[in-house]
């Protein structure tokens, strides 16, 4: 964890960690500690009183089916972002990895959407599908699909899954290909030599070998599918048609700035939290041993 | 190349290269309806290839602005954004560095608290507390400002830990040494162990300005000023415009500016950039 050599000042490493520490207490400690306590009081309207009613808000959230609804389309949609996004992307990386010299090539072509934000992502694809002008809009008329996301739930939650998925797929891209790289050469090599053809060699080798890189980006894709697409929803459907892309994540803010229910936004926040939580250690849990291959 | 197979290497350039059309087009139909008139724009089908309203375009929006939902020239937009994402990337940079520094270089009570603490924000993102962050932001007096912009997003367990894991594998012996010739902490850092960090700033520089560029909800919860609005915020309000007829041309125009110093920023330092990128996930 530290050096054996470690220098005795007993002051600066306060000094060093004071900075850090004092953004993180009050940015994010202290308002997340806010989160959990208002999640267990309910005020009234005005902020007069204040009622500790132990987990009465979450009750209330549990019983709601908005709620709820909120939460099957949420796993619907990450599901989809995660498989779409990480299957093509090893379909990419795959190729790419094969074309040798073309490899540093095609990177270059494929990495860039990575830089772009979440919400611009949201503009274009709203731009490309916009009913009146956009040409994917016109193109999918042509073909006999009425397309019109603004009113259509179902064609509204494909295209953020589609934005989503076009915004994220050059980070798994790039670690699928990392790991391609990194498998020797060698074991590819013999499994030719012993007569293996490529669809075998994948399936047999190098499938196998790219599972911790597959399971680490699983688990990243998750948490980007449910919390990294607020800008997505924001910029494309607002939640909307009706409530049919309004996933946990819009839905806490959207509630949290709008709504008067404290007690419920923040019973919403609490449960998000754990989520995150219990994704973060899974993912740190299987880094610390990746390091220990 | 283990085997020659010229139909399975054909093949693969055909995925890659319909794989980089897809990923390119909706970018490529934004540079597009930047370079041509509104009412083009209005009328479906639109083009699909540039014309030569480019210029007229460019200059509209940087220098003048137009009615829909902001009519603040883009350039200062955009000068927000730059000064947005440079805060923090350099503050996260240079608190996190210096916290890997005590943790791995002093021995000190509640060390671990310390690690843990920075740890934590991993797991808090902003959408999880949006209305208690907002209230102490408001009670930092921090509302429609840059440092409310930049300060509560400079915390970085991602930074620390890539710090911390570097600082760990350097040797012992150059501690070592150092202290035989007489340097105090504060010289070792500022003269060996900094200077030797470099490919790492600069890996985390890449990642944590494209972090800042793109922040949305952050800057749309604290600034209600126009003259703190982002590019990232501004041009998806301007795509949101319920009333009156979209100016798809400008609009676009602003997407194509939110987009350029980020996607520059990553194909020139595109090395950097993964190397910032797979390291900072270890």
């Amino acid at each position: 964890m530290h050096k054996r050599v470690t220098f005795d000042d007993k002051l600066l490493p306060y000094m060093l960690l004071a900075p850090q520490l004092f953004v993180t207490v009050a940015f994010f400690i202290w308002p997340s500690g806010q989160a959990i306590w208002q999640s267990l009081i309910i005020e009234d309207a005005f902020g007069g009183n204040t009622r500790f009613v132990w987990l009465a808000n979450f009750e209330r959230l549990l019983t709601d089916s908005a709620y709820w609804h909120s939460a099957r389309i949420t796993i619907f949609f990450s599901l989809m972002v995660t498989l779409i996004g990480l299957a093509l992307a090893l379909l990419l990386a795959v190729m790419a990895d094969r074309t040798l010299r073309g490899a540093t090539a095609y990177k270059t072509f494929l990495v860039w959407p990575y830089a772009v934000a979440p919400a611009v992502a949201g503009v274009l694809f709203g731009f490309l599908f916009n009913p009146r002008v956009g040409i994917l809009a016109y193109w999918l008329d042509r073909i006999g699909v009425d397309w019109n996301h603004q009113l259509d739930g179902n064609q509204a939650m494909w295209l953020v899954i589609f934005a989503a998925c076009w915004n994220q797929i050059s980070y798994n891209f790039i670690f699928f290909l990392a790991g391609l790289q990194s498998i020797p050469k060698s074991l590819i090599e013999a499994a030719a030599i012993d007569g293996a053809g490529p669809g075998r060699r994948f399936w047999t080798i190098m499938f196998p070998l790219l599972s911790p890189t597959g399971f680490f980006l699983l688990v990243v894709n998750v948490i980007y599918a449910f919390f990294g697409t607020f800008g997505v929803i924001d910029a494309l459907t607002k939640g909307g048609p009706g409530a049919d892309t309004n996933i946990l994540v819009f839905k806490v803010v959207n509630d949290g700035f709008r709504g008067s229910d404290f007690g419920g936004s923040a019973a919403q926040s609490v449960i998000l939290m754990i989520i995150v939580m219990t994704l973060t250690v899974v993912q740190f849990r299987f880094i610390e041993r990746r390091v220990h291959y | 190349m283990i085997e020659n197979r010229p139909w399975l290497t054909f093949f693969a350039h055909v995925v890659l290269i319909l794989g980089v059309i897809v990923i390119a087009f909706p970018v490529w139909m934004t540079f597009v309806a930047s370079t041509h008139d509104a009412d083009t724009m209005l009328r479906s089908p639109v083009p699909l290839l540039p014309g030569g309203q480019i210029i007229d375009n460019y200059r509209v929006v940087l220098t003048e602005g137009f009615a829909q939902a902001s009519r603040t020239p883009l350039w200062k937009v955009l000068f927000n954004s730059l000064v947005m994402a440079l805060g923090i990337c350099i503050g996260k940079i240079a608190i996190s560095i210096i916290a890997a520094y005590a943790i791995v270089y002093f021995r000190f009570p509640f060390r671990m608290t310390a690690f843990w603490l920075i740890f934590m924000t991993l797991m808090l993102p902003v959408e999880v507390r949006v209305v208690p962050t907002y209230k102490v932001v408001a009670d930092f007096n921090m509302l429609n400002s840059y440092s409310g912009l930049i300060v509560p997003l400079i915390a970085s367990a991602t930074a620390t830990f890539l710090f911390r894991q570097f600082f760990l594998s350097v040797p012992e012996e150059l501690t070592e040494a150092a202290r035989v010739d007489g340097a105090g902490p504060v010289r070792f850092f500022r003269d060996i162990l900094l200077p030797m960090s470099r490919t790492s700033i600069a890996a985390l520089f890449v990642i944590q300005f494209i972090y800042g560029w793109n922040q949305y909800l952050w800057p749309l919860l604290i600034t209600t000023k126009e003259e703190f609005y982002t590019v990232v915020m501004t041009v998806s309000r301007q795509a949101n415009v319920s009333d009156g007829v979209p100016q798809w041309n400008l609009i676009m125009t602003v997407g194509m500016l939110a987009m350029l110093p980020p996607v520059l920023v990553v194909i020139f330092m595109q090395r950097q950039f993964v190397r910032g990128l797979v390291d900072t996930e270890k």
